[in-house]
């Protein structure tokens, strides 16, 4: 089999036995690339030289029966709003069009002591602002699927590189679904854990309250071994939560017999494409057969998580986003009077309009005579929701749905229309808002071949169950494939 | 006759507490040092940092509020006031607004009139921002984040307060508090305590307060006094000729001594504040709060009622001795040493504190050790030096922290205690003033104090006066 | 559009997040922002009574650090990305007390 058909574990268990070197794995990826990065744009910066010496420290790791993990010499991808010390991270934006860091975020951390190589740097919607990667100040991802549709967003450059080949699997961050909604429109696995589960030292910050690192990747074991990998307790991230049961590789366990599945009726209702509808009620048929009691209930509220949402998440990016004034770091606009002409020419000539219009809102909700009426009102509603997700847990282990409402949208579609892009991440943004695990796989193809995403959210801390639940589908789904088929692949 | 005003004056007192670390990050709070070398990604704002809370900064805090006698907020959160400028990496301040950790205290402060007590609307936790300087070369101004993120307390008091005595009553209380907790040694001139003076007038009698405006930049009593003498007079004339007083945050110049508004178009003074999410509720409970009771040092009225039973001082030495918990910890150190509680006192309260008025340094900044000050007690008590000798050893050791033993040996100011070498001298004395002999046998006691003056002087003050005294009568 | 966001309120608003638009673009922010405010006044519709506003979704508390020195002098990695620095510090427009 072609080496770029393995999965991350996969090929680290096949370097451990010696059959493929993990030089061989880098420059496979690297071939690829060459190939069809310049259609698909997944990375904003790539480092062969270094991936390469990466790859030979590793090798000696390996060989030195030092690193046995299984992700050992595995080739890698992040996103570029993780700080990765001496490599460009740019957030996609133009503002820190210069900006290296000088260390690496927590997670990117964690990798390195699994034994990674890390290739580059992925495209992104500016800020994780979006929901198709158009936004970046670098040019627009493709689907690796079909190249006149987005990836989606914000992490679509990291979908659409584990989708394309383009890396063994990368690392996302979700504010509001931006790893489950682009994993679900390029046929990947991705996964956003409990909130404070992986470590948010190193994000540069969108939501605060709302971020998490996550996986995106080609299957759910590798789900499951990336994930144990980084999650961990970090005393630089004062919301990291202590945890005792990040061995979720013990989940892949192939049965879901007596595993209570709730589908929510209003997300099924207006506005998901039926072809959407069908496969998702298909997963959930399967799912059924093999034993888990499946029903459908009543969950309100899903309304206004997309208004709560946008609320809070705007707020906290129109402070989080001060700091970059041009004055530390990153981008400075060359000519001015005085010091606030230059914030004022930095910072917009700097940001793209949809970092602008995000931060216009947040600046208005929190501003003197609204704070209650908006702000508050969404910390309020944000409560509730918290409430009516308690309620259904007590019922369910799991609530199974689509990731979106339609299948990846043509690219130039979304950006007219922000509230409709809004609008798509009804799904995914109460899972956010809740700090709840949420989990995307594929679960078919539209008539234009494009994947369908299956979304599973689970009780927070309950990640197991996500895993145990859709791994048991994985199996009986078989191999989803990737974009690009070769010969050797294919269904499993 | 023109019409009687009364000043309202609220303080809000920033005060840098005396931990080795910053409030959000490990960097070290020391002064000196190089610009930006106690800085890191936290406390400079680089992207993707995160803050931690310093645990101290919470237990001095805590131990600020139960001296002034606030209830305690069991839940204190962390927010956000938002306003950019370069001294302030992140473009906010994580401060506390919505639930401040300590509320509802007092201090009782004593003035002309009696006592009186100053309420206390809050107190809460803050990081300091960092230090702009203003390129003389250059059109530009350079910063140095060295103490960006030193923790802060404000202290916000009620507006309780009509007169500059009562402010600087007020100052000098918390500041005596501050220093016995030893939660920051409270340096108005060197920054680590800071007032803002909220002010306003209204004519006596009336009910509602006036506009108040906000005066910064006050770092010494003195500035404060006069900036209060000089924004009540400003009001007042303002209203005097009809016009109204503008809320605002006014700069106070103390070399023009005058102020003048900091408002710009780009100042909305609209903080957005909003809880940190970047930061967990701090939870005191109980149990929590009865250990910082029970580590807190002994206060000011307690140690006076000390002295006076363990040491039996009179009040009046008593009083300076505890104005400073410095000065009271150097007394009680030297008095550990040596014994003699009288002697250690009246060293502090006249020499000491004549040197420090003259170098115009505060208690704080004694520098000497007391085992110095014992030692020269020991040797005046031995009768090795005498007083004059004595007085200008402390001098050394006050400036240059010297060891008294030593200097005295090597610059030979020992007392001459050898009979036979003084003897001689006193009849040399005696030869050489005949009319004084006269006058003392004459009757005229004073006489004798020539005489004893005229020895020390020929002995260079190394002899002790009581031995002269005694020779020349026995000579005579 | 229930929201009318008048040229004052854009105006104010970039003042509070330093950004200077264009015309053009203001006249498109005031329709989005009046847009998404109108939007989100859907929230209104929801009882919230009683309800405690939630900022942290779990109990989370009492997060410390001892007060100890960890960090060396970064100063070299500090200022490295710095647009503008002279004699170690960060060289901004300069600011005029007041
Ligand atoms: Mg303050
Ligand atoms: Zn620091």
């Amino acid at each position: 089999m072609e080496i770029l058909n393995y999965t991350a574990v996969e090929l680290a268990g096949k370097i451990k036995a010696k059959e493929v070197t993990v030089r061989e794995a880098v420059e496979a990826v690297f071939a690829r690339i060459e190939e069809q990065e310049k259609e698909y744009h997944c990375y904003v910066t790539l480092d062969k030289e270094n991936a390469l010496k990466q790859a030979e420290a590793v090798q000696a790791k390996v060989d030195a029966g030092e690193l046995t993990g299984p992700l050992a010499g595995v080739p890698v991808a992040i996103k570029d709003n993780m700080c990765t010390e001496g490599m460009l991270t740019t957030c996609s934006s133009k503002i820190l069009g210069n900006f290296i860091p000088t260390f690496s975020a927590e997670a990117v951390r964690n990798l390195e002591k699994a034994g990674v190589v890390i290739l580059g740097k992925t495209n992104m919607d500016e800020f994780a602002m979006g929901s198709t990667t158009e936004t970046s100040a670098y040019g627009v991802t493709k689907n690796p699927w079909n190249t006149e549709h987005v990836p989606g967003g914000s992490s679509g450059g990291s979908a659409a590189a584990v989708a394309g080949n383009e890396c063994f699997f990368a690392l996302g961050s979700d504010t509001g679904g931006s790893i489950r909604q682009p994993a679900g429109f390029c046929g990947v696995v991705g996964m956003k854990p409990t909130y404070g589960t992986v470590s948010r030292y190193g994000l540069i910050a969108y939501g605060s309250s709302l971020d998490q690192i996550g996986p995106l990747c080609k299957d759910v074991t590798d789900c499951a071994a990336i994930l144990e990998a980084i999650s961990t307790h970090d005393t630089k991230d004062s919301t990291s939560v202590k945890r005792q049961d990040t061995d979720f590789m013990s989940a892949l366990i192939d049965d879901v017999k007596g595993m209570r599945i709730g589908i929510p009726r209003n997300y099924l209702g207006e506005g998901l494409d039926p072809e959407v509808r069908d496969a998702v009620l298909g997963a959930a048929e399967v799912l059924k057969e093999k034993g888990a009691v499946v029903e459908e209930f009543d969950f309100s509220l899903v309304e206004y998580a997309i208004p709560a949402y946008y609320t809070i998440a705007a707020a906290e990016a129109s402070s989080n986003l001060e700091r970059f004034d041009g004055i530390k770091y990153g981008y400075r606009t060359e000519e001015f009077e005085g010091l606030h002409q230059m914030y004022k020419k930095t910072r917009s000539e700097g940001f793209g309009p949809e970092v602008k219009r995000r931060i216009m809102l947040g600046s208005f909700v929190l501003s003197s005579g609204y704070y209650d009426a908006y702000y508050l009102k969404a910390l309020k509603v944000k409560a509730l929701i918290k409430k009516a997700f308690d309620e259904a847990f007590a019922k369910y282990d799991v609530i199974l749905g689509p990731v979106a409402p339609t299948t990846a949208p043509k690219l130039g579609e979304s950006l007219s229309d922000p509230i409709r892009m809004y609008l798509g991440d009804i799904y995914t943004i109460s899972v956010n808002l809740a700090g709840l695990p949420g989990i995307c796989l594929p679960c078919g193809k539209d008539s234009k071949g494009l994947p369908i995403g299956l979304q599973l959210i689970g009780d927070c801390f309950q990640e197991k169950k996500l895993i145990q639940t859709a791994y048991t589908y994985e199996q009986a789904r078989g191999r989803f494939g990737s974009a690009k088929q070769t010969a050797e692949s294919g269904v499993r | 006759m023109g019409k009687q005003y009364e000043t309202v004056i609220g303080l809000e007192v920033h005060v840098e507490l005396a931990t080795k670390t910053k409030i959000f990050c490990g960097c070290s709070t020391a002064f000196g040092a190089a610009p930006n070398a106690h800085t890191c990604p936290v406390c400079t704002g680089m992207p993707g940092s995160l803050p931690v809370l310093n645990k101290q900064v919470v237990e001095y805090a805590v131990a600020v509020g139960l001296a002034t006698d606030c209830d305690i907020t069991r839940v204190c959160k962390f927010d956000r006031k938002n306003y950019f400028y370069p001294d302030n990496p992140q473009n906010y301040q994580i401060s506390q607004l919505y639930l401040p950790i300590c509320r509802n205290g007092h201090v009782d402060i004593k003035t002309a009139d009696g006592t009186k007590s100053v309420g206390i609307h809050e107190i809460h936790m803050e990081e300091d921002a960092g230090k702009l300087i203003h390129d003389e070369w250059e059109d530009c101004s350079l910063v140095d984040y060295n103490r960006s993120g030193v923790p802060l307390i404000e202290i916000v008091s009620e507006p309780d307060m009509r007169s500059a005595d009562e402010v600087i009553a007020y100052l000098e209380k918390l500041r005596l508090i501050i220093q016995y907790l030893g939660a920051s040694d409270c340096k108005l001139q060197e920054g680590s305590m800071r007032a803002d003076v909220n002010l306003s007038v209204r004519e006596v009698g009336a009910e509602k307060f006036g506009t108040r405006t906000e005066m910064k930049n006050l770092n010494s009593f003195r500035a404060i006094a006069r900036a209060i003498e000089g924004e009540r007079a400003r009001q007042i004339e303002l209203l005097e000729s009809g016009q109204e007083v503008i809320q605002e945050t006014r700069r106070w110049d103390d070399t023009k001594e005058c102020s003048y508004a900091m408002r710009s178009k780009e100042d909305a003074q609209d903080y957005r504040y909003f809880p940190d999410p970047d930061l967990v509720p701090v939870h005191i409970n109980e149990e929590w709060i009865e250990q910082i009771k029970a580590a807190q040092p002994e206060f000011r009225d307690e140690k006076m009622a000390r002295y006076k039973a363990e040491y039996e001082l009179p009040d009046y030495d008593i009083d300076i001795l505890t104005e400073s918990k410095h000065m009271a910890d150097i007394f009680e150190q030297t008095v550990a040493i040596c014994g003699q509680p009288k002697k250690v006192s009246n060293w502090l309260m006249v020499e000491t504190m004549r040197l420090l008025k003259e170098q115009e340094m505060e208690p704080e900044d004694i520098r000497f050790a007391p085992e110095n000050l014992a030692k020269l007690i020991a040797l005046v008590e031995a009768k090795e030096i005498n007083g004059t000798v004595a007085k200008e050893v402390f001098e050394k050791i006050f400036d240059e922290n010297i060891d008294p033993e030593k200097y005295v040996e090597e610059n030979g100011l020992k007392t001459v205690n050898d009979e036979g070498a003084l003897r001689k001298t006193v009849e040399e004395v005696i030869a050489a003033n005949p009319q004084s002999v006269e006058d003392y046998q004459n009757g005229k006691e004073k006489a004798i104090g020539f005489l004893v003056g005229q020895t020390m002087k020929a002995m260079k003050g190394k002899a002790d006066p009581g031995m002269v005294n005694q020779l020349l009568r026995e000579l005579l | 559009m229930a929201n009318i966001i008048s040229d004052e309120t854009i105006e104010y608003v970039g003042i509070l997040a330093k950004l200077e638009l264009s015309d053009k673009e203001k006249e498109q922010a005031k329709k989005d922002m009046g847009s998404m405010l109108d939007y989100i006044d859907k929230l209104g519709e929801l009882d919230t009574e009683g309800v405690e506003p939630m900022s942290h979704v779990f109990p989370v508390e009492n997060v410390f650090r001892e007060d100890v020195v960890t960090n060396g002098d970064e100063r070299e990695a500090v200022l490295g990305n710095a647009p503008a620095k002279k004699d170690g510090m960060f060289a901004v427009p300069r600011t005029f007390e007041g």
